[in-house]
């Protein structure tokens, strides 16, 4: 094809958006760095070179490792729910039956819902004197304090990460069950194979790649949590909730500690950034066509 | 009419109906709540799904005493500006990266795929110090405030490369026959091409959309004056104001969330078709 455009043509379509992510991504992005090397303990204004001491700091903080621990609980239990839960749903509502569209809107509706609404719905839910309390006395349970016992918050604050991801992955699911040859069940019927047969058999293998994109996706979205917490329960009880970005949070804009802010940040960027990659190189390469 | 009962599938059914059950039961309660009035105890034991004392109430409390008329126009603005913008410069961008051989080419291709990789709650502190010192806050002026609100998420680097994507698949004659017509290269964007990525411009508009609109973390960060809060910051605003009368907290929360709620029910077939999935994640 002959080109029909100047020299200049490409260049002109590209900055506006270069533009902007050059001043909100990438100058962000190495100041990060840069700041998690200063010192700003004397002042915000005046800042000296810090070395690692903001690091150093990090690791002889106890919070530090509460966070991490927090952080580490959200991925070893909202994830395997994540990855599996919904990919049951996604099985069933593959189905030939009545009402599946009217089932997709009621399963997807926390999805949309903004998740500060979805935070205060489980905050009502949640109250001493509340309904699943009522559930608990029920079951001749002693009552809980879902987001007032430092034992159990952090768990009440998985749950409703899980409730407003299901439907998000079950769509995921179900596009990628579309993809699973048919042919396949027809032979496994005629084998007799049965409903756990036919899906551990077929079902399964063919869609584990998609399996590995929710695990991973998930495990971002886990690190990345903050409206729950700042809803519900400001970290606490006794930092029982608090997560990194929470804590990143808190140290920039309610202590001002700066540089600690930026050291814990590019942990998270390290962490996040080595999940995305994976995800891009193994997953999402025909996304972007790489 | 006869239905056609298959009794094998009920166990199907009953484990879907008490999954949506369990989706929307918290929005049911706090419609419950928000519907009690002040005759009858919200922690009553057992609790009652149906209001006994059946009022409006609580709606007419909440929006006489809380601006969310307000607080949805500065929603509509943040949402539509984000919307609009993200609408051109992905567009603008996804073109040459398409269609032109040029200088750079690779690496503003790999640059741009690497902000995906960058969680913005990691680069949030110099994002808003950055925004403090081009003036984009509402200390300034509220057209400011709004700039501000919007420019971090103006562009991504899901939406160019969608539009790349969009513009890839249309074939080469069609820019061919427009430049043996006479047409320059923005005529070529604007009049041929453009037009034949309307599907990806919906669904790039519906995502960001939904995504610009449940945005808690970056006005929270740069909001000072109540007057600019978004529906998602008033509605958590609601919790310190009427600390613990729930009735008008649930109110407020319901109200928020019926516009979206239509939206959704309007554009149901991009979000549950199964086609666009994994589009975005917050």
């Amino acid at each position: 094809m002959f080109k029909y455009y100047g020299k200049y043509a490409p260049y002109l379509f590209l900055l506006p958006a270069v533009a902007i992510l050059i001043v909100f991504f990438f100058i962000p992005f190495f100041q990060t760095i840069f700041l998690s090397f200063q010192d700003y303990t004397d002042s915000i204004y005046s800042t000296t070179f810090a070395g690692i001491k903001n690091y150093t700091a990090i690791l002889h903080n106890p919070v530090f490792y509460k966070v991490l621990w927090n952080t580490f609980l959200y991925l070893i239990v909202a994830v395997p729910i994540l990855a599996i839960f919904p990919l049951f749903l996604a099985i069933l509502i593959n189905q030939k039956i009545r009402g599946i569209t009217l089932y997709k809107i009621l399963i997807y509706l926390p999805v949309i819902v903004s998740i500060v609404v979805a935070a205060i719905a489980f905050k009502w839910l949640y109250a001493q004197d509340g309904i699943l309390n009522y559930f608990m006395q029920i079951l001749h349970l002693p009552s809980v304090g879902w987001l007032t016992d430092p034992k159990y918050a952090i768990y009440s604050v998985i749950i409703v990460t899980i409730w407003k991801g299901i439907g998000y992955y079950m769509m995921i699911y179900l596009a990628a069950l579309m993809s699973v040859p048919k042919e396949l069940y027809e032979a496994c019927d005629i084998d007799g194979a049965g409903f756990f047969r036919k899906h551990l058999t077929v079902t399964i293998p063919h869609i584990m790649p998609t399996i590995a994109l929710v695990t991973t996706i998930s495990s971002i979205s886990a690190m990345k949590i903050f409206a729950e917490i700042y809803v519900m329960t400001k970290g606490g009880p006794l930092n029982s909730t608090k997560t990194i970005v929470y804590y990143i949070y808190e140290k920039a804009f309610e202590n001002l500690d700066l540089g600690v802010a930026s050291a814990m940040a590019v942990l998270l960027l390290i962490i996040v950034m080595a999940f995305s990659l994976v995800n891009i190189l193994c997953f999402e390469r025909r996304k972007y066509d790489i | 009419m006869t239905f056609k009962i298959n009794f094998r599938n009920i166990p199907i059914h009953a484990t879907l109906i008490l999954i949506s059950l369990l989706s929307i039961f918290p929005f049911i309660w706090l419609l419950s709540t928000s519907l009690k009035g002040g005759g009858e105890n919200i922690f009553a034991y057992p609790p009652t799904i149906i209001p006994k004392d059946f009022t409006w109430a609580n709606y007419t409390g909440v929006w006489h005493r809380v601006d969310l008329m307000r607080y949805f126009i500065n929603s509509m603005i943040v949402a539509g500006g984000t919307v609009l913008l993200n609408l051109i410069l992905s567009a603008l961008a996804g073109y040459p990266l398409a269609r032109m051989e040029f200088k750079g080419k690779k690496i503003t291709f790999f640059a741009i795929l690497a902000t995906i990789m960058v969680p913005f709650q990691a680069i949030m502190l110099p994002v808003y110090l950055i925004t403090l010192k081009l003036h984009l806050v509402d200390s300034y002026s509220d057209t400011l405030g709004f700039i501000g609100l919007i420019m971090p998420f103006a562009v991504s680097a899901f939406g160019i490369f969608l539009m790349r994507q969009a513009f890839l698949t249309i074939p080469k004659e069609m820019e061919e026959a427009a430049i043996v017509d006479g047409c320059n290269v923005f005529q070529v964007f604007c009049r041929v091409l453009l037009p034949m990525v309307k599907p990806s411009l919906a669904v790039l508009a519906i995502f960001t959309f939904i995504g610009s609109w449940g945005e808690f973390l970056w006005p929270s960060i740069v909001l000072t004056k109540e007057a600019m809060y978004t529906l998602p910051v008033g509605v958590n605003n609601l919790q310190g104001m009427f600390s613990s009368n729930w009735r008008f907290i649930a109110a407020g929360s319901i109200i928020s969330t019926i516009p979206i709620i239509i939206f959704f029910l309007a554009m149901q077939k991009y979000f549950i078709s199964g086609e666009n999935e994994g589009a975005v994640k917050g």
